[in-house]
């Protein structure tokens, strides 16, 4: 199977990442884009900043697809995420898998993207229509259970 | 020993920079690092228990730190 990740400054090149997991023994393809929207909380939105600790953000996409690829159990699995300024409509994440069954592909699409929004060190600033710009709160609690478990992971 | 914190996002903001190179006791841990980087900082804006990475990795507070550790403190992340 196929796993790849990256943590990008360029526009992400959806059908590049489709291409990546598309294979004959692959039944289904499931793709997942996150977008830049123009309202947030009911503040207007012009932009968003991306920010990375980047060299753990690598490690930690790349643990978190292979972690999706031993759920899916076979399948191809590319995940892209990029930082810089992004205008509204701008694809800030994709999420592609490839299974033999569908079911599995969307199992593993979700579980890394919804593992990259709470573990992930990537952090956002939006910028709004009266100047003022703002980081932006968590996705969700802090995974302190994580660190309150001991583990290093 | 001396170790490099680094901060990012409102973290940095909160204390104006986001490399500092500190020097600490032997069996100084995490908690000792985030309580130095409070003090420099405006402590409204960094929680006495902020996410921490030490080398790329998620560590808890209690984690003792070795020279040259590089130690991350992790705003509440916000991909996707």
């Amino acid at each position: 199977m196929m796993m790849y990740s990256a943590i990008v400054e360029q526009p992400i090149d959806v059908p590049a990442i489709l291409g990546r997991v598309s294979r004959s023994a692959n039944g289904a393809t499931v793709l997942f884009l996150g977008m830049v929207r123009d309202m947030n909380e009911g503040r207007d939105v012009t932009g968003i900043e991306y920010t990375a600790y980047r060299s753990m953000a690598e490690r930690e996409l790349a643990t978190i697809v292979e972690e999706a690829a031993a759920l899916a159990d076979s399948g191809d699995i590319a995940a892209e995420h990029r930082l810089g300024e992004l205008g509204v409509g701008d694809c800030s994440v994709a999420v592609a898998v490839g299974h033999p069954h569908r079911g599995r592909a969307f199992e593993a699409a979700r579980y890394v993207i919804e593992e990259l929004k709470q573990r992930v060190p990537i952090w956002k600033r939006e910028h709004y229509v009266d100047g003022t710009r703002e980081w932006v709160a968590a996705n969700n609690a802090a995974p302190s259970a994580l660190v309150d478990a001991g583990g290093d992971r | 020993m001396t170790v490099t914190v680094l901060l990012f996002a409102s973290y940095a903001d909160a204390v104006g920079c986001s490399t500092i190179e500190l020097d600490l006791e032997a069996g100084a841990t995490v908690q000792d690092v985030v309580e130095h980087v409070r003090e420099m900082g405006d402590p409204t804006r960094l929680p006495p228990a902020p996410m921490v990475a030490v080398n790329e990795q998620y560590a808890s507070r209690d984690r003792e730190l070795r020279p040259g550790d590089e130690v991350a403190l992790i705003p509440p992340v916000a991909g996707g």
